[in-house]
Parts: structure tokens; C-alpha cells; sequence
């Protein structure tokens, strides 16, 4: 699969030829399977496997903030509040600590928003080639008509939104009706124009890793761009178990169509001690090219300070404080 | 590299586990050890080094163990053994916990140095063998408080003498150790020469967690000194871990020594990936299956049976999963497979995937270090018949073949002379458990691999040896029955008459595959009373008849499906239909012994008839609480084909008895009458006929046991061999019993002592089946 420099899109990377979609393929849909027992023993073993020491780990962290969708839902976000996000998005660790690493410039993989606070962000982020994304559909439960549902999209995209996080009918993938998931998502790529599509399955109430497994196969056959997992608002979000699913339909999704779609895990990720083991994840099941942010993002909101405090460690050698760092 | 070179590269860089603390340890240990006996270290002589495979340094000189060496082990291990099991259950508990707890306070400095001496990866040591290592302790210190009151009438063996592989250090002397010291035995055992070091670290914690001393002798040493231990008079029981090769040679050499034995062996496990199975997992699988401590796991997955639909997908995923193994130093936190434990091993590992012409091989395409190191390979397109298939590698070295349907995938599974673990891979319910039964194995793993815990039995069949590793099975084989054994009295046949009889000639036949049966070699031997009339003639039995009771035992093998309700029920009605000829056979068995015992010999045969009949649907497995969730069952299965020497003195009790044992778990059986008063054994099967046993469950032979012993004993299909008769017989079973591994059970008892539930557990071997499961 080649890849080429996005012409329309002002982000610095490279990124990847879009997921066209193809026609539903029930039979491969119905092929997909996930033993949990044996998911979860590999997902439990995979810390013992992998360790990341000294510079590697700085270096990793660093790439886990370029991939971070910096993110904000909550009812009382004022611009006052979205634009402060914005400003750590664009510079999320102190200058003195990236200039040590070497890393100046490094800014997160987005800042993810709801609709209303699109114009804000774009505005504060200018020039920084930070892209915004908006979550959207009726964001979490995504049960608001489904023309209304399609016109946010078509709104936010118009607002200046590059990114499009929906959420999708949890009711198909419970009830079996692929066909109906496959047209909504269908519909959903197509209202997003030339923003790129994330595709969150809330797999936290997909009851079954198999669900899991097939909802990813459906909208990646719908053309999604990222498969992700959560709204971050379900009771579980994004763990490795369920991240090893929907990597592992990405893989196989790859290996039917040539197209390569991006993962997001969402919700729950907190740790940098957790990003690292995503990050292996990801490296291990995918390959090093999923490892970059129009590949790969986390959904998350308190990962970036337990990041930075590490960093800080790193340069230093002594722990640090969370004092010592901007608030986003 | 710099932060910002890696930020773009994504590389994994080192990550290594100090060997600081380890090599100081050793260091303080004067780099030199001596065996551990009677609770201290004997002055050290520098016989052979051990070195660490991964670089090759030297990390201490050990001592070879010498004949004085021992004998003064074994001095010691008798001296404290009485001590030790008068300390009672919660006396030993105390200690075993202590144990355990020991482990886990030294969890690092274990499992660093196990992964020095073996070259297996860190994360191995660290995350695995240690961890159950500890469970194996704790869960024998519970076994040890429970013994007074749960196994109640059983005492310990004496002295085991141990003998463990290089593959798991540290996990095999506690699976050897712990059992043994929970039930009251003292040990005398030997590592293996090129990882003696955990085994010596353990002899130091021994010292400090209370175990008296003589408790533990840890002797060290090659091939030789463990010969010194498991052929010692002072020995009671010897566990052997290790290959089929040399298991045999132990065999060969305790052959009638009277010595308890188990042995744990080689394995060619079949790893079984239905179309339906999840792939990708069961790729991941093999991970754990044969590149596991570099394949060198007795139980290792190494010969891979794929759905012959999904075959090519299957292989290609698996070259993908290959190529991202990382192979290095074993130190390394981020490393999957570690070094061969010893040049001599690579090179054997070299010299067989060398050898091989057949299928295509392909190697992992990941770097490889220099040094001690393999690289993960598969081999796929191989025939049955190639030495691949067949043979072990002990490396991480996968040989694959395809098969169409559940059948042919059985067919080709159980394709071996080995028969130690399995895996099978399916989503569907229905395909997964009626495989798991139906495999020749120990150990079942339903989607899943390489399953260990202290609950759940291990342990082999077939030439992958015998006794079971853990849970209540793993007991026995370190216990015996309390009681004195009564000896039973050897009895001759009554001198010859006048010959002639009364009425009709009537020439007693042998009965095999449910008909009568001429003796091939075509002679008879005349049966005499006390008094000297002669009672009538029966056929002796040669090898070909032992060889077509054999077949025909075979040939019934469907006995081992049916339910334990018919196996019942049929045994009932054997019962009910001797009765009904209850004085016919009184009078024959007092004619035959010149006694009055016949009456009350009869009866006992109905009354062992109930028994077995009762136990027929009650004798079976149950789920073990093991750390996963799922299910553990250790279930019960049919050893298959037992002959039996049956005693002499009993000429009815001495065959029902061990046919009701045999065939009411669904084994089969050819049975040796009685020598000298082989008649009631040749009435009875008139009851058999018209009983609904079906033809060929059993099988009954007349003539020497002394002709039949070596012929069963030697039969390459036979099980197992049992035998009530001449003493003088043991050495010669148990060293034919070598060439295919067979059970041997040698009992000096008369049967009217043996419980039933004797015969049912010495007919059956444990399956444990691991079904993780998760919606």
C-alpha cells in the first residue's frame, strides 16, 4: 500500500491513501471470532513481554503524546476552557523538557471536542497544524434521529471539524443486524466529506468480543478511517483485551483489502506505564507504520500528566510533581 | 540511538534484569558448591562447571556425586525419615509453607538465577516457573495438614530418590519435593548437571526455613550419579523426569526391586487448530506452545495439525506472529525466547531439522544473536512418517500437517508413541469436548497450551511414562497403604493320579474374543486333585495365544465408550448369574485346592462383583479449583488393555477380582488362570456367556504364568501388566514393561485383601482437560 502527503489536509505527517469501504461481506463477518479466555491471557502477558527502558521509554512517551486526541466532553467546556486545552495541545510539555529530549515542537495528535466548541479550537489552533476533531451522531448514545445525526456531521465538518469521532447504533450489533450497521456507518462516511472518520463502537456494551470483532470488520468494510473503542462515558472503556480484538479485524482488514485503518483506544487509559503497553500492542500485532498519529490515537484526557511527569524524570532523575507542569 | 531517532525508529532497546544480586549470591557461595547432605554443604571439589548458555561464562563448579556420596544421602534421608513423618501433618504443613513463603521472599534472586544457568527468558523465570514453584509449596502445605484426616489408612514410602530435567530447575524439584515432603517422605535428589544452581540456591532455604536436617539431600552430578540414586537398596521410590531413553534404562534397572516408580517423560503433543477455531489466538497459542523456554518442554506443542481448509491462512498468519518473536539475551525484559540450554543441545536440535528432506522449512525472520541460540522454525508439509513427526526435537522446532475432519485429526493426534499433553483449538463446544476424551494424553489443553497448576494433574500415558504430578492423584505416588501387607502363600499344583475320569471327556478350552479357544501350540496339562483324581485338561497357552487375546482385547475397545450405567448393570448381572451356580463353582474350587474355602471364596467373588458394579458409575473425575477461570477435570479414563497374572491360591477370587476392577472402568483384559487350578477360571466363562459381557472385554489364558509373563510383559499394545502371582515374576514384568512403558503392578498380597478401589484406580489413568472459557 503506498502512501502519499495529504494534500488537503494541513496535518505535517504522512498519511495514509483513505479506506474506500467495499461491499458488506456477511460471510467474512460471520467467519470472525474471539476467544476471550485466550485473548485475555495473551493481553495479561504482554507486560511481562515488553519493557521499555531509558531513553527508549522517553521516546516512546513522546510518540504516545503525538498521538494523543486531547480531549474535552464535558457539559460546563467554555471556550475559555477549550482554548486552555488547546494551548497544552500545542506545546504538552514544558519547552525546557523537549528541548532536553530533543523533541521541540512536539504537540498532541488533536484536541477532540463537541460540536459547539468546534470554532474555538480551530481558531486557537491555527497555524499549529493540530487538527480538531468533534465527537458527533449523538454523542454517547448516538439514539438522536438519524437525519439530525447525519446534519451534525455535515455541521461540524462545515464548523471546521477534520476529524469525525460518531458513535454507533450499539442496537445493530446487538440485535445481529449488520446490514443496518453497515448502511448507517455507510452514511456517516459519506456526510463527512473529506474529514476522516473514527468509528466508536462503545465495545463496553457490545456484551461479546466477537460483537467486537465483527462491529470492527462492518465499518471498515463501510469505509470507517479509525476503529475506536469507546465513548469514554460507558462503565468499561478501552482495555487490552478489546483493543487486541479490533486490531487484530485491522490486520485482517488489511490483509483482505490493502487499506490500513486506524485504532483509537478511548477512556481509561491514564497511565504512561499503559500507553506504553498500547503502544507495544500495537507495534507487535500491527508493525511499527500503526505507530504514528494518522494510525493510531489515544482518546484521552489525564494521560498527558503522568506523561509529563515522566519525562520530567527522565531528565532529571528525580520523581516530579504535578504542580510542576501546565494544566491543560 | 538518540530520544529523537528513536521517536521516529520505534525500535525496543535493552532492558536487562540485573544479575547483580544472583552473581554476588554465588559469589558468597564461594562459586564452588558441594552437595547439600544432612542439612549442610560437603566440602566442594571442582568435578564440572556450570555456565550460563547465553554467554557462556562459568557461574560455579559443582561436585560429582560418588557412590560414597549417596550412600551417604541416602544415610541420612533413612535417618531422618522417621522423624519427619512423626512430625505429624500440620508439623510438615508449617514447614512447607515456610517453604513457600521462602520462595516468594527470594522470587527474584530464584528466578535470576534459574535464567542464568538455563538461558530460558527472564519473564519465563519471573513470571511462570517461580510463581508455581511458590503454588506447589503452599498447596502442599495444605496437603500435608490435611493427610491424618483425609487420606486416612495411607503412609509414607521412605526415601524417593529424585532424578529431574534441565528444562524447569526449579519447577521440577518442587514438583518432586513438595508431595514427597507433604506426605512424610524424605528425598535424595539430583538436578540436572547443567542447572544444578536453583536446586543448591533451594538447599539454602531449606536450611533456613526449619526443614530439619536429612529432610532434603540435594547430590550433584551426571547421568551416572543419578544411576547411584534410582538403583539404591536405601531407595523407595524414585521420580524420574526426563527422556522416554533414559526412563527406560531406570525401568530396566529397578526391574523387581520392589521400588515405587513414576516417570514423567518425552512428548510429541499434538496442537490441533479446527476451521472454526479463533486464529489469530491460536496462533498466539503456539507462542506459548513450542517457543515456550525454546521449545524445550516436555509437553511442548511441537507437532501442529491444522483444518486442511484453513491451512495456508493458518500458516501464513504464523510465519507473520514468527517473524516478531525476539529472540536474545535472556536477561532482557522484552525478550520472548531465550538461549538453548547447552551447546550439546543446539547441536542436536541442528542435527535433526538438518536431517530432514521432507515439507518446507521456514525459519523466523527475526535477528538472531550470536551464540547458544535457535531460531523459531516451522516445518509444514510433513508426511506421518517423518522422523519430525515422530520424534522429539526438545527445541523450538514446529513440524505441521494438515487432516480433513474431528476423525482424521484424532487419527493423526494420536499417531505416537508418546501420549504426555494436546491442544485443542475450536469455538465449538460440541467439536472441543468430544475430541479432548478421545485423545492419548495426560493433559488436554481446550483452546489453550501449556496450563500448569498444583491442583490439576500431570502426567503422561503411554510411552510418555506413568503416575501423575499434582492434585490427590499426584499423592499416591508418594504414599502406600498403611497396613503391613499380608504376604500371600505360594501354592503348587497336586501331584499327579491315575488318569481317567468319569463319563464324557471334557477338555477346558480358552476363551478368547468371547469364544472358545484351542491353544495354538496344540498341548494340554492335566489338573489333579489332592487326593490325585484327575479333574480334567486344559490347553496351555503360548505366545500366539497371548498375542490373539491380546488382539481380541483390542478389538473390544469399544467397552471403554460405554456408559458406566451398562458396565454396572452387566457386572451385576455376571454376579447374579455365579450366583446362581454358586455351588457348582464351591465344589469346584474345593476340588481344586484340596480345601474347604470354596463356599466362602464364592462368595467373595459376588460380593467384589457388587463392589466393582457399584463403583462402575461412581469412580469418576471432578473439576479441580485451579487459578483460571474455567474448568480443571481431572477425569478418569480406561487404561486399556491390562493382563493379569492372576493368583494362584484363589482359582475364582483370583481372576473376578481384578476382571471386576479392570472392565468396570472400561478397560479390557486377558487374564492368566490360576496356574495350578486354572478350572473354576474355565467354568466361569460359561458365566461371562451368558452374562452380555461382550466378546473380548475379557479374555481368559491357561497355563504357566511363567511362559505368559514375559510374552505379556514384552507385547508392545499392552498397558498394563498386573500381577498377583509368582514374586519371583517381578524383574522379568518390569523389565519387559520398559520397551512400550507399560503399568506394572506388582502386589504381594493375596486379592482378598486388595480393596476394589485398588484395582479401579491401577485401571485408569487421569486425564486433566483444561476448558478456559469466557463469553
Amino acid at each position: 500500500m503506498q502512501t502519499t502527503t495529504s494534500e488537503t489536509s494541513t496535518l505535517p505527517q504522512t498519511v495514509e491513501v483513505r479506506n474506500p469501504g467495499m461491499a458488506l461481506d456477511l460471510d467474512w463477518v460471520m467467519r470472525a471470532t474471539a476467544n476471550r479466555s485466550a485473548i485475555e491471557r495473551r493481553a495479561a502477558t504482554l507486560g511481562g513481554r515488553r519493557s521499555i527502558k531509558k531513553d527508549y521509554q522517553a521516546a516512546w512517551l513522546a510518540r504516545a503524546i503525538s498521538c494523543i486526541d486531547l480531549t474535552t466532553l464535558a457539559g460546563d467546556d467554555t471556550p475559555g476552557r477549550v482554548r486552555r486545552l488547546c494551548a497544552k495541545a500545542r506545546q504538552p510539555v514544558r519547552a525546557d523538557i523537549l528541548e532536553a529530549l530533543g523533541l521541540t515542537g512536539l504537540t498532541t495528535g488533536a484536541v477532540c471536542v463537541y460540536h459547539d466548541m468546534i470554532g474555538t479550537a480551530v481558531e486557537a489552533l491555527e497555524g499549529s497544524g493540530i487538527p480538531v476533531a468533534a465527537v458527533s451522531t449523538g454523542f454517547p448514545a448516538g439514539l438522536s434521529p438519524f437525519h439530525l445525526r447525519v446534519a451534525e456531521i455535515e455541521e461540524s465538518v462545515k464548523a471546521g471539524a477534520s476529524e469525525i469521532d460518531i458513535v454507533i447504533s450499539r442496537r445493530h450489533v446487538l440485535m445481529g443486524n449488520w446490514q443496518a450497521l453497515y448502511d448507517e456507518m455507510q452514511a456517516f462516511r459519506a456526510a463527512c466529506g473529506p474529514a476522516h472518520v473514527k468509528a466508536i463502537l462503545a465495545t463496553g456494551e457490545l456484551g461479546t468480543l466477537r460483537n467486537v470483532a465483527r462491529a470492527s470488520l462492518v465499518c471498515m468494510m463501510a469505509g470507517a478511517d479509525f476503529i475506536k473503542t469507546s465513548t469514554g462515558k460507558e462503565s468499561v472503556n478501552a482495555t487490552l483485551p478489546v483493543s487486541l480484538t479490533m486490531i487484530r479485524a485491522i490486520r485482517e482488514f488489511h490483509d483482505g483489502t490493502g487499506h490500513r485503518v486506524g485504532y483509537k483506544p478511548a477512556g481509561g487509559i491514564s497511565k504512561a506505564k499503559d500507553a506504553l503497553l498500547y503502544l507495544a500492542l500495537m507495534k507487535d500485532e500491527l508493525g511499527n507504520r500503526w505507530l504514528r498519529p494518522d494510525l493510531f490515537r489515544f482518546g484521552a484526557s489525564s494521560l498527558l500528566g503522568d506523561i509529563e511527569r515522566q519525562l520530567e524524570h527522565h531528565v532529571t532523575g528525580a520523581y516530579s510533581a504535578n504542580h510542576r507542569h501546565a494544566i491543560g | 540511538m538518540s530520544v529523537s531517532e528513536i521517536f521516529d525508529s520505534m525500535d525496543y532497546g535493552p532492558a536487562p534484569e540485573s544479575a547483580g544480586d544472583a552473581l554476588a549470591w554465588l559469589v558468597d557461595q564461594g562459586s564452588r558448591f558441594g552437595h547439600f547432605i544432612d542439612g549442610a554443604f560437603t566440602d566442594p571439589r571442582d568435578d564440572f562447571e556450570s555456565r550460563n548458555p547465553a554467554n557462556d561464562e562459568v557461574l560455579a563448579t559443582l561436585t560429582k556425586g560418588t557412590a560414597a556420596d549417596v550412600d551417604a544421602a541416602v544415610a541420612a534421608a533413612c535417618k531422618a525419615q522417621p522423624r519427619w513423618e512423626k512430625l505429624g501433618g500440620h508439623g510438615r504443613a508449617k514447614v512447607l509453607y515456610a517453604l513457600a513463603r521462602g520462595i516468594q521472599k527470594h522470587s527474584r534472586l530464584f528466578a535470576v538465577l534459574e535464567t542464568l544457568d538455563n538461558g530460558k527468558p527472564i519473564r519465563e523465570s519471573r513470571d511462570i516457573d517461580v510463581p508455581l514453584v511458590a503454588r506447589h509449596f503452599y498447596y502442599h502445605a495444605g496437603m500435608a495438614q490435611l493427610m491424618e484426616e483425609e487420606l486416612p489408612g495411607r503412609a509414607p514410602l521412605g526415601v524417593c530418590g529424585q532424578v529431574i530435567p534441565w528444562n524447569f530447575p526449579l519447577l521440577m524439584l518442587a514438583w518432586k519435593v513438595a508431595p514427597a515432603l507433604a506426605m512424610g517422605n524424605t528425598v535424595v535428589l539430583k538436578p540436572a548437571e547443567y542447572t544444578s544452581i536453583t536446586a543448591l540456591c533451594f538447599a539454602d532455604l531449606c536450611a533456613q526455613a526449619g526443614v530439619p536436617r536429612g529432610v532434603v539431600n540435594i547430590v550433584t552430578g551426571h547421568g551416572d550419579t543419578g544411576a547411584l540414586i534410582t538403583e539404591h537398596d536405601g531407595i523407595d521410590k524414585v521420580a524420574f523426569t526426563g527422556s522416554t531413553e533414559v526412563g527406560r534404562i531406570i525401568r530396566r534397572a529397578t526391574a523387581g526391586q520392589g521400588k515405587a516408580l513414576t516417570l514423567e517423560l518425552g512428548g510429541k503433543s499434538p496442537y490441533i487448530v479446527f476451521e472454526d477455531a479463533d486464529l489469530d489466538s491460536a496462533v498466539e497459542g503456539l507462542v506459548d506452545a513450542i517457543w515456550f523456554n525454546q521449545g524445550q518442554v516436555c509437553c511442548a506443542g511441537s507437532r501442529l495439525l491444522v483444518q486442511e481448509g484453513v491451512a495456508d491462512d493458518f500458516y501464513s498468519r504464523l510465519k507473520r506472529r514468527m517473524d516478531g518473536l525476539r529472540v536474545g539475551d535472556p536477561l532482557d525484559k522484552c525478550i520472548d525466547v531465550g538461549a538453548i540450554v547447552d551447546p550439546v543441545q543446539l547441536q542436536t536440535i541442528r542435527d535433526m531439522v538438518d536431517g530432514n528432506t521432507e515439507g518446507e522449512t521456514y525459519v523466523a525472520a527475526c535477528d538472531m544473536p550470536e551464540g547458544c541460540f535457535y531460531p523459531p522454525t516451522l516445518i509444514t508439509g510433513l508426511s506421518p512418517a517423518a522422523p519430525l513427526m515422530q520424534d522429539e526435537i526438545f527445541g523450538p522446532v514446529l513440524c505441521a500437517t494438515t487432516f480433513r475432519t474431528p476423525y482424521e485429526a484424532v487419527q493423526v493426534a494420536n499417531n505416537t508413541r508418546y501420549g504426555l499433553a494436546a491442544s485443542v483449538w475450536s469455538e465449538n463446544i460440541n467439536t472441543a469436548l468430544d475430541i479432548a476424551p478421545r485423545l492419548a494424553a495426560g493433559v488436554v489443553w481446550v483452546n489453550g497450551t501449556n496450563m500448569f497448576d498444583a491442583a490439576a494433574p500431570f502426567g503422561g500415558v503411554r510411552e510418555s511414562g506413568f503416575g501423575r504430578e499434582g492434585g490427590w492423584e499426584g499423592l499416591m505416588a508418594y504414599t502406600r497403604d498403611a497396613a503391613k501387607p499380608k504376604t500371600r502363600a505360594q501354592v503348587a499344583p497336586h501331584k499327579a493320579g491315575k488318569a481317567g475320569g468319569d463319563g464324557i471327556d471334557r477338555t477346558a478350552k480358552m476363551y478368547v474374543g468371547g469364544k472358545q479357544a484351542r491353544p495354538d501350540g496344540g498341548y494340554s496339562r492335566r489338573v489333579w486333585s489332592k487326593q490325585g483324581k484327575m479333574l480334567g485338561e486344559v490347553g496351555l497357552a503360548n505366545r500366539k495365544d497371548v498375542r490373539n487375546a491380546v488382539e481380541a482385547a483390542h478389538k473390544a475397545s469399544g467397552w471403554a465408550k460405554s456408559t458406566g450405567h451398562l458396565r454396572a448393570q452387566i457386572l451385576y448381572y455376571v454376579a447374579e448369574n455365579l450366583s446362581a451356580r454358586a455351588d457348582e463353582f464351591a465344589h469346584r474350587i474345593d476340588g481344586l485346592t484340596g480345601k474347604r474355602g470354596g463356599k466362602a471364596e464364592v462368595e467373595a467373588s459376588i460380593s467384589t462383583l457388587f463392589s466393582a458394579a457399584a463403583w462402575a458409575d461412581k469412580f469418576s473425575g471432578e473439576a479441580r479449583d485451579v487459578p483460571i477461570r474455567g474448568l480443571a477435570l481431572a477425569l478418569r479414563e480406561p487404561t486399556g488393555v491390562i493382563g493379569v497374572l492372576c493368583e494362584d491360591a484363589a482359582p475364582l477370587l483370583g481372576l473376578v477380582a481384578p476382571m471386576a476392577g479392570a472392565i468396570a472402568m472400561g478397560s479390557t483384559c486377558v487374564l492368566a488362570a490360576s496356574d495350578p487350578f486354572p478350572l473354576a477360571a474355565t467354568d466361569f466363562y460359561q458365566v461371562l456367556d451368558t452374562s452380555d459381557v461382550p466378546g473380548g472385554v475379557v479374555n481368559i489364558l491357561t497355563g504357566a504364568h511363567g511362559d505368559m509373563a514375559g510374552t505379556l510383559a514384552d507385547h508392545l499394545d499392552v498397558d498394563a501388566v498386573w500381577s498377583f502371582s509368582d514374586p519371583g515374576l517381578a524383574k522379568r514384568i518390569e523389565e519387559g514393561a520398559a520397551g512400550n512403558l507399560k503399568r506394572t503392578w506388582i502386589d504381594p498380597r493375596p486379592v482378598g485383601d486388595i480393596p476394589v478401589r485398588a484395582y479401579l484406580e491401577a485401571a485408569t489413568d487421569v486425564k486433566t482437560v483444561w476448558v478456559p472459557y469466557g463469553a
